[in-house]
């Protein structure tokens, strides 16, 4: 089981690092939407401060959404998708290997560049400590609740627009509290408990049922 | 019916409105070869994809050793090996790369130096290490054909195996389909090239009459 999890994990990362230029776009696209709110608002540090969790979070799920419609579709093009549909390993795990890769490639990236764009907004050391870890809670469950958009629109004309419409609704939670950790976070931390219990809740059912769900749409999609 | 390990009854396939075929009933013995025949959009590819279980007929029942492939689920896929219009090989992976993951998703434990001979065997010495992108249309067949040698699957589906393959690939398949069928296995395969199946059993289905 484990094998097959990590041999899942490692051809998607190695053909990612094969291909940089996936990886990177999401990378620069997360920064420069990040960047161009205080050029285009204002350069205030109050004003800045009220809006940083707020715009780091927006553009984390976009820049998530971005990567998303690659996630399945360069496999059901070259048909190992097809392959790994008619393997007797349970595809749910596959699914979560491939999951847990495009989140390594694209959600990992983003909390680790969060103190950068942070200082940006000059939000503290505590409010980008925690933006970090709200980022690390919330950004696997994008990647697993993406996934299974993804599955639903493969192969679908324009399916790129219509995962957006689909999966930028189910977003809305782990955007509120994942921001608003943040946000309460500069006036007491221990304020910021229920807020990262809750995406921390939020990831365990994600990690539940996501990939189950995947599978089943793939399976519905591949016909 | 008790000695047939692949049992195909009444079955019935649709795309949209159009009905492919209908009351389609055979059975398939160890050691037998069933040549798939018709024109251009008979139905050929979505039977074989139906009897993958990748596509769900409208009718019918398809059963593996006296179960229904859908109750079977993995276990059937254990014994299974489909070689599609579409190789199933990444471009930006090397032969022996696509070939190691292939073979962990099969479940069987196959060796480097297994994977070095079957890519040697199917005539891709000096390439094993490249890319399969930078290879020619034949060369990535070969590649995702390379699969028949290390599989030790029971049922081959094979859709249009021979497109695209020089002649001496053409005489190695054979070979290599003789010898699964010789073994006690079973093949599924259309083609439209002619070619001697002269091994075993070969029945004949012809779609769209």
């Amino acid at each position: 089981m484990l094998r097959v999890f990590w041999c899942i994990l490692i051809r998607d990362l190695t053909l990612a690092l094969r291909r940089r230029t996936d990886v990177l776009t999401t990378l620069f696209f997360f920064v420069i939407v990040v960047s161009l709110f205080p050029l285009g608002v204002s350069t205030e540090h109050q004003v800045l401060r009220i809006l940083g969790p707020g715009v780091v979070w927006v553009a984390a799920l976009l820049a998530s959404m971005l990567a998303l419609e690659r996630l399945f579709a360069a496999d059901y093009d070259d048909g190992t998708l097809e392959q790994m549909l008619l393997t007797a390993q349970p595809l749910g795990l596959l699914v979560l290997a491939k999951i847990a890769a495009h989140w390594l490639l694209t959600g990992l990236p983003l909390v680790l560049i969060a103190p950068l764009v942070g200082m940006q907004y000059h939000l503290t050391e505590t409010a980008i400590g925690v933006m970090m870890f709200s980022l690390l809670l919330g950004t696997p469950v994008l990647s697993l609740i993406g996934a299974i958009g993804a599955a639903l629109t493969l192969g679908l004309r324009g399916g790129g627009i219509l995962l957006s419409l689909l999966i930028l609704p189910l977003y809305i939670p782990v955007l509120v509290y994942g921001a608003g950790a943040v946000e309460v976070s500069v006036i007491d931390l221990s304020d910021t408990r229920p807020y990262l219990t809750l995406l921390g809740a939020f990831l365990m059912v994600a990690l539940i049922f996501a990939p189950v769900a995947s599978a089943a749409a793939l399976r519905i999609s591949i016909e | 019916m008790a000695d047939s390990i692949l049992d195909v009854t009444r079955l019935e396939c649709r795309r949209g409105d159009r009905r492919l075929f209908s009351g389609l009933d055979f059975s398939l013995d160890a050691g037998t070869l069933l040549h798939v025949r018709g024109r251009n959009g008979s139905g050929k590819t979505t039977l074989l994809r139906t009897l993958c279980g990748l596509f769900t007929p409208e009718h019918g029942e398809i059963r593996w050793q006296g179960e229904s492939i859908r109750h079977l689920g993995e276990d059937y896929r254990r014994n299974l090996l489909y070689f599609g219009h579409l190789n199933g090989i990444k471009g930006d992976l090397t032969g022996i790369e696509n070939l190691a993951v292939a073979a962990t998703l099969d479940g069987d434990q196959v060796d480097r130096s297994a994977i070095w001979d079957a890519l040697q065997r199917i005539g891709l010495k000096g390439f094993e290490d490249l890319p399969t992108r930078m290879l020619s249309q034949g060369q990535k067949k070969r590649v995702a054909l390379a699969r028949l040698i290390l599989s030790t699957a029971k049922l081959w589906v094979l859709d249009e195996p021979f497109t695209a393959l020089d002649t001496d690939a053409v005489t190695l398949l054979q070979g290599l389909i003789a010898a699964h069928v010789a073994d006690g296995g079973l093949a599924v395969l259309t083609t439209h090239q002619e070619v001697p199946l002269t091994s075993g059993q070969v029945a004949r289905l012809d779609l769209g009459n």
